[in-house]
C-alpha cells in the first residue's frame, strides 16, 4: 500500500525564478557602459569606420586627382584669423603641394590604414589561437610549439619587418598590382610577427580549462578532440582573444604607418596616413595641418582601440564584474 | 641558480644560430642583384669575377658558413687584438696579433668592414637610447608609485589619461610635433642631431643637452608610458596584502611602508620589465633617428636596406636579434636572483 506523499513544507517549495536568468553578454555590456573611456573609444573607432567606409560616396573627389592650380591651400578654418590665406570650400582642409584634396586623402588613407589593421590582426588571431589551442590541448605538440613561439618572440620585429617590405616588394608588386601586392605584404609580415603574445595567453587558458570537468564528460560520451575544441575550449577562451584583439588592431595601424613613414609602404602615390605625414614633414613650418590632420586620425584611432581594449578587459573579467 | 643561468647561456646559442639562420636565407630569397648598378658595357665575365669577389658564387650554406666564421671567430680575435694594443683597460699585455689579415665582412656599399662602421655608429645610438630609457625609467617608476598609493584620485585619473595618449601616439607623430613646437615657433633647440658636435667646454655641453633633449623626449614617452602602468599595477597587486597591514600595525611610519616594504616586493615584476624593454627601444630607435637625423644603428640599417647592401643588412640585425636574446636572459635570472620564491631548479 501506498501513502500519500505529505504536503512539501511551504518554505521548502522551489519558486520559480522571478525573472529570466541574466544572460553572460548582458553582464558584460553593462559593466562595459560603465566604462566611460572605452564607450568613447568604441564609439570613435565606429565613427572612423563608418567614416572611411561611407565618406568616399559623400566626398566624392578623387584623392590621387592632380589640381596644380589649387595646390597648397590651408583648411577652411584657418581664415579665422588669416584673411589673406587661400582657402576655399572646395577643399575643406586644403590641398597638397601636387592639388591632392586633403580630405580625399584622410579617408582613402584611413580606408588603407583600417584594412590593413583589421586584415592583420585578424591573421594573426588565426595563427595565435590555432597555435595556441595545439599547444595547449596536444600534449605532444606543446613543446615544439611553445619553442617556435620564443624563437618568434626573439626576433627583432621592426627590422625584420623593414627587411621583408625592402626585399618582397618587387615581385609581389609584379604578381598582384602595386597597391594589392603591398596589401598582401603588409598584412602577411605583421601577421606573422605579432600572433605570439595571443598563442601564449590562448595556451595558458586551454591548459586550465582542458583539466575541467565538463571537458572529462564530453570526452567520455566520445566526443571527438575537435568537436571538444570547437564546441567546449574556444568559447571559453573567447575573452583573452578579444582583448588581444584590440592590442592587435592598435599594432598593427601603428606598424603600418610606420612603414608608411619610413617609405616602405604603399606606393608613393597611394594615400595612407603615415604617408601623408611623412610627405608633409618636409612643409611643416609652412603648413603645419597637413603633420596634424594624418598624426591626429592615426593617434586618435590608436587611442580609441586601446581604451576598448581596457573596457573589455575589465567587461570580460568576471572577478571585475558586477563590482 | 647557477645551473639554471648556465642552461639558459648554452640554450641561447642555438636560438642565436637558427634566428642568423633564418635571418641569412630570408636575405638569400631576396630579389635585387648588387651587380644591378654595374654599367652594362661592364662584359658578363667581368661581371662574374666581381660577383665572386663579392663571395657570391658559393651555394648559399657554404655562404652562410663564411659569414658565421667571419663573425663569430675573425671578428672577436680583432677584437682581442685591439684590447691588447690600444685599449686603456688591457693595453699592458703584449700584443696578441691574432689577426692574420683574413677576409671580414665587408659592406657592399663602402667597401669596408661592416664592423667598422657599425662601431662607429652605435656610440650615437647608445646615447640617446640609453639616456631616453633612463629618463623614462626616472619619471615612470614615481609615477606609477604615487598613482598606485592614491588610486583613483585626480593625479591618478590624469596619470592613467596621460600614460594612454603616451601609448598611443606614435613616435614619428610626436617627433614632427616636438620640432615644430620648439625648434620651428620657439627657437629653442636644434630639430638636427649633430653627431660630430665635441663637448670641450661649458658652452657646448650645453648645446650637446639641448640637442639630446628632443629624441631623447620622443623615445622616453613611450618607456613612461609602458612602464608607470606595470609600475601601477604591480603596487596595486602589493598595497593590499597581508604584510603591509602588519608593517602598518606594527607602528612604521608610512614612508618606510611604501618605499621600503611594498616598492621592494613591487619592483620584481618591473626590472624584468624594464630589462626585457630594452630591445624594444632600440627597434622604437630606428624611427625616432630617422626623424632626427641620428646617423645610429637604426639609420644605417635603412640606408643599407635602399642600397641592397645585404652584408650590412644582415649583420644588423643579427645585433638587433642578439640584443633581443641577451636581455630575455637578463630579465629571466634577475627575476630568479630578485625573487627567491621563484627558483628555476
Amino acid at each position: 500500500m501506498t501513502e500519500p506523499s505529505p504536503a512539501p513544507i511551504e518554505a521548502l517549495k522551489d519558486k520559480g525564478p522571478a525573472a529570466p536568468p541574466r544572460s553572460k553578454w548582458r553582464d558584460v555590456w553593462d559593466q562595459f557602459r560603465k566604462h566611460k573611456g572605452a564607450m568613447m573609444g568604441a564609439f570613435f573607432l565606429l565613427l572612423i569606420t563608418f567614416g572611411v567606409l561611407v565618406g568616399p560616396w559623400l566626398w566624392t573627389l578623387d584623392p590621387q586627382k592632380l589640381d596644380i592650380r589649387a595646390k597648397d591651400m590651408r583648411p577652411i578654418y584657418t581664415a579665422i584669423w588669416d584673411s589673406t590665406a587661400k582657402v576655399g570650400w572646395n577643399h575643406p582642409l586644403g590641398s597638397d603641394q601636387l592639388g591632392r584634396d586633403n580630405l580625399a586623402q584622410l579617408i582613402a588613407g584611413g580606408r588603407a590604414s583600417m584594412a590593413v589593421g583589421w586584415a592583420a590582426m585578424l591573421l594573426s588571431l588565426i595563427i595565435g589561437t590555432g597555435v595556441g589551442v595545439m599547444a595547449g590541448f596536444f600534449k605532444k605538440l606543446d613543446g615544439p610549439l611553445m619553442r617556435l613561439t620564443d624563437l618568434f618572440l626573439s626576433l627583432p620585429i621592426l627590422p625584420l619587418l623593414l627587411v621583408a617590405v625592402t626585399l618582397f616588394r618587387q615581385p609581389l608588386r609584379a604578381n598582384f598590382g602595386p597597391e594589392g601586392g603591398m596589401f598582401i605584404l603588409i598584412v602577411t609580415v605583421v601577421g606573422i610577427t605579432s600572433w605570439m603574445p595571443t598563442a601564449r595567453i590562448v595556451r595558458g587558458d586551454i591548459l586550465a580549462i582542458k583539466e575541467r570537468e565538463f571537458v572529462l564528460a564530453a570526452r567520455s560520451i566520445g566526443t571527438r578532440p575537435f568537436q571538444i575544441i570547437k564546441r567546449h575550449l574556444l568559447p571559453n577562451v573567447l575573452s583573452p582573444i578579444m582583448v588581444s584583439a584590440t592590442l592587435g588592431l592598435a599594432t598593427a595601424i601603428i606598424t603600418e604607418s610606420a612603414l608608411s613613414f619610413l617609405g616602405v609602404g604603399f606606393p608613393s602615390d597611394f594615400p595612407t596616413w603615415g604617408k601623408m605625414l611623412a610627405d608633409a614633414v618636409a612643409r611643416m613650418e609652412d603648413f603645419p595641418e597637413r603633420v596634424m590632420l594624418p598624426g591626429i586620425a592615426i593617434s586618435l584611432t590608436v587611442l580609441g582601440v586601446n581604451y576598448l581594449g581596457d573596457g573589455l578587459r575589465d567587461a570580460l573579467d568576471p572577478r571585475i564584474r558586477g563590482r | 641558480m647557477l645551473t639554471y643561468a648556465t642552461r639558459r647561456l648554452v640554450l641561447s646559442i642555438p636560438t642565436l644560430l637558427f634566428i642568423s639562420f633564418v635571418i641569412f636565407m630570408l636575405l638569400q630569397l631576396a630579389p635585387g642583384d648588387p651587380m644591378a648598378q654595374v654599367p652594362l658595357t661592364v662584359p658578363p665575365e667581368v661581371k662574374e669575377k666581381m660577383r665572386q669577389a663579392l663571395g657570391l658564387g658559393e651555394p648559399p650554406l657554404v655562404q652562410y658558413w663564411k659569414w658565421l666564421v667571419q663573425t663569430f671567430w675573425i671578428e672577436p680575435k680583432i677584437f682581442i687584438d685591439w684590447l691588447t694594443r690600444d685599449s686603456f683597460l688591457l693595453g699592458w699585455l703584449p700584443d696578441t696579433a691574432l689577426y692574420q689579415g683574413e677576409l671580414r665582412v665587408i659592406s657592399w656599399q663602402t667597401r669596408s668592414p661592416v664592423m667598422d662602421i657599425v662601431l662607429q655608429r652605435i656610440p650615437q645610438t647608445l646615447w640617446v637610447v640609453g639616456m631616453s630609457y633612463i629618463v623614462g625609467v626616472l619619471i615612470a617608476l614615481p609615477i606609477g608609485i604615487y598613482s598606485a598609493y592614491r588610486q583613483y584620485s585626480l593625479f591618478d585619473q590624469a596619470g592613467t589619461f596621460i600614460t594612454m595618449v603616451g601609448f598611443s601616439i606614435p613616435p614619428f607623430f610626436t617627433g614632427p610635433l616636438l620640432i615644430v613646437v620648439f625648434s620651428v615657433y620657439l627657437g629653442w633647440f636644434p630639430s638636427i642631431y649633430d653627431t660630430t658636435h665635441v663637448v670641450n667646454d661649458w658652452e657646448s655641453f650645453k648645446y650637446q643637452l639641448q640637442q639630446m633633449i628632443m629624441p631623447v623626449m620622443v623615445l622616453a614617452l613611450q618607456t613612461t608610458a609602458q612602464l608607470s602602468r606595470y609600475m601601477r599595477a604591480s603596487m596595486l597587486d602589493n598595497l593590499n596584502q597581508d604584510y603591509v597591514r602588519t608593517a602598518r600595525a606594527k607602528g612604521l611610519s608610512e614612508a618606510i611602508v611604501v618605499m621600503v616594504h611594498v616598492l621592494r616586493n613591487s619592483m620584481i615584476p618591473v626590472v624584468t620589465v624594464i630589462a626585457l624593454g630594452v630591445p624594444a627601444i632600440f627597434g622604437g630607435a630606428i624611427i625616432t633617428e630617422n626623424v632626427f637625423k641620428v646617423n645610429g644603428i637604426g639609420q644605417l640599417l635603412i640606408t643599407a636596406l635602399f642600397a641592397n647592401d645585404l652584408p650590412m643588412v644582415m649583420t644588423l640585425t643579427f645585433i638587433f636579434a642578439f640584443l633581443i636574446v641577451l636581455f630575455n636572459l637578463i630579465a629571466d635570472v634577475l627575476y630568479g636572483l630578485l625573487d627567491p620564491r621563484i627558483r628555476y631548479d
